[in-house]
């Protein structure tokens, strides 16, 4: 299942290692990947395949959001079919 | 990829703007459920319920985090209820109570369709059936009733009418805070499949087992809204109808989806704005943003036009299946915008009932003096039920005389139902109009053949 992750918040050091960290160690595999400061904040979007992963959708999240909250970032995983139904006609 | 800024806007409609998927409706046909003794019939409708519906809180929790939206209620709307207990007249009730434990059986929030249609005419089984709905909604918790008083191709049932004052009287009487009342709708122009409480029912055309979706976002229209401060009428309408064409897209996928998982045939989606009682997710408010002061004062009628038919094509266009209600909700109780241009006097029953002839609905949510005579809420309906036959849309009335209270009063329902300042009604009477009894004839475009 394909899914985008996304990391919203301030800029520092260490963010994209600990989060791709947490993915690699889950077997999810990261397809694509941008990262860039909107109105000075560090903005980081993923598409991740998570169907090889052990844990369930809702377990991944909420480890990702406890890392979230470890490095003071705000981090949302979501299918990637919400995107593309929202935004593409 | 899709771009970033596509992203982010989407993850803020859930996480700053409430959007969310209102209501997962599953529609079951219950006409099979139907036996020789009332007793034998309930068992069936509770047999019946818990397997069509066993799954439907584990799948929209499911999508719920799969999809990253939250997936606020689950229900389930049946067969108006009066057609399985014309046989077994003052014995309603049983049928009733097997509803409401079918409900809680499943989990789900609430089940809707103890309802009748009399839109031209009643039966003796459904009179009876219409005077057991006070009683019935003082003993459920989950059941939510209705009643279909009128219709363009049929004019306007005025004994219906009568009657349905009692029970809202009645019912308001024998419950706490008149909460019993805030559980059933009278209805001009009811729709089929209609996935919101009070008023949803499993309609006689349907099939078998249908999953409908509501979604809601009042509070994405009212941001997108805030982000073009000096856009022309045209532009605020344009971007309107763009903003609901993106929440029904997500209404629409959550069907598709919800309905292959729970084996249910894919219904609609019913795009309104359905306000809670949070800051931030009020429809008042978007008419504020459009420039009004406070809702209810003159434009009022205007901006909720533009907004309700923007809403509307928008969401036509997002998804292949639009149905329900669909525009916007003005529920008093449920939305802080209402609330509180209620409290200042600004919005009154007469301004609430012009809006309702734009609108999606009607006269929803109004808390009024306890005291208030049968016959001035059976005319405050037929009011209602008029507008809805006129302007060939359904209109609906979900008031509440609210017990030993008055205006300058409040009453709590809690949770999504709110809180209500008791709002005046006229105090002259209409009590010789609703005593003649019979029918007000079909509009002349009623006849449409």
């Amino acid at each position: 299942m394909k899914c985008i992750l996304t990391v919203i918040g301030k800029d520092k050091p260490g963010i994209i290692a600990s989060v791709s960290n947490l993915l690699a160690s889950n077997n999810v595999n990261i397809e694509d990947i941008s990262q860039t400061i909107m109105q000075s904040t560090f903005t980081m979007i993923m598409l991740v395949n998570i169907a090889n992963s052990p844990l369930s959708m809702k377990e991944l999240r909420e480890q990702l959001k406890a890392l979230g909250e470890e490095i003071g970032v705000s981090i949302h995983l979501q299918h990637e079919e919400v995107f593309d139904a929202m935004h593409k006609v | 990829m899709i771009k970033t800024s596509e992203i982010i806007e989407t993850i803020n409609m859930v996480e700053k703007e409430h959007f969310d998927i209102r209501t997962i409706t599953m529609g079951i046909s219950l006409f099979g459920c139907i036996r020789d003794t009332v007793k034998d019939t309930a068992t069936a409708v509770y047999d019946l319920i818990c397997k069509r519906g066993q799954n439907i809180v584990k799948v929209a929790n499911d999508l719920s985090v799969e999809y990253g939206v939250p997936v606020v209620n689950k229900r389930v709307s049946v067969t108006p209820a009066s057609f399985l207990t014309a046989k077994f007249m003052g014995e309603e009730l049983e049928v009733a109570l097997a509803l409401d434990r079918a409900a809680k059986e499943i989990g789900v929030d609430f089940i809707g369709g103890y309802s009748a249609l009399v839109h031209k005419s009643m039966t003796e089984s459904e009179k009876s059936f219409i005077l057991s709905i006070p009683e019935v909604l003082s003993k459920t918790d989950r059941l939510c009733s209705s009643v279909n008083v009128g219709s363009t191709r049929a004019g306007i049932n005025m004994d219906a009418v009568k009657l349905v004052g009692e029970v809202v009287k009645r019912a308001a009487d024998i419950t706490k805070d008149g909460l019993g009342a805030a559980k059933f709708v009278a209805f001009c122009n009811a729709v089929e499949d209609n996935p919101f409480m009070a008023g949803a029912f499993h309609g006689v055309g349907e099939g078998d087992c249908v999953v409908n979706v509501g979604v809601s976002g009042p509070g994405v229209v009212q941001h997108a809204l805030k982000s073009i401060p000096n856009a022309s009428i045209t532009e605020l309408a344009e971007t309107v109808k763009k903003t609901a064409f993106k929440i029904t897209r997500v209404g629409n996928l959550v069907l598709d989806e919800a309905s292959k998982r729970l084996g249910a045939e894919r219904g609609i989606v019913d795009l309104s704005l359905a306000p809670t009682p949070v800051i931030g997710d009020s429809v008042g408010h978007i008419l504020e943003e459009m420039g009004l002061e406070e809702v209810g004062c003159h434009g009022t009628t205007a901006c909720l036009a533009l907004l309700n038919d923007a809403v509307k094509k928008g969401g036509v266009m997002a998804c292949s299946n639009v149905g329900g209600l669909s525009g916007a909700f003005i529920p008093v109780s449920e939305d802080i915008g209402m609330i509180n241009a209620a409290e200042s006097g600004s919005l009154t029953l007469s301004k609430l009932e012009a809006m309702t002839a734009v609108c999606s609905v009607g006269i929803d949510m109004v808390a009024i003096p306890g005291d208030t005579p049968v016959s001035t809420i059976s005319a405050l309906i037929a009011d209602e039920m008029a507008i809805g036959m006129v302007n060939n849309k359904t209109t609906a009335v979900r008031i509440i005389p609210v017990p030993n209270k008055t205006v300058g009063e409040y009453v709590e329902f809690g949770g999504l139902l709110g809180r209500a300042p008791i709002m005046p009604v006229h105090n002259k009477s209409a009590e010789k109009f609703i005593s003649r009894g019979g029918r007000i004839p079909a509009p002349i475009h009623g006849n449409k053949n």
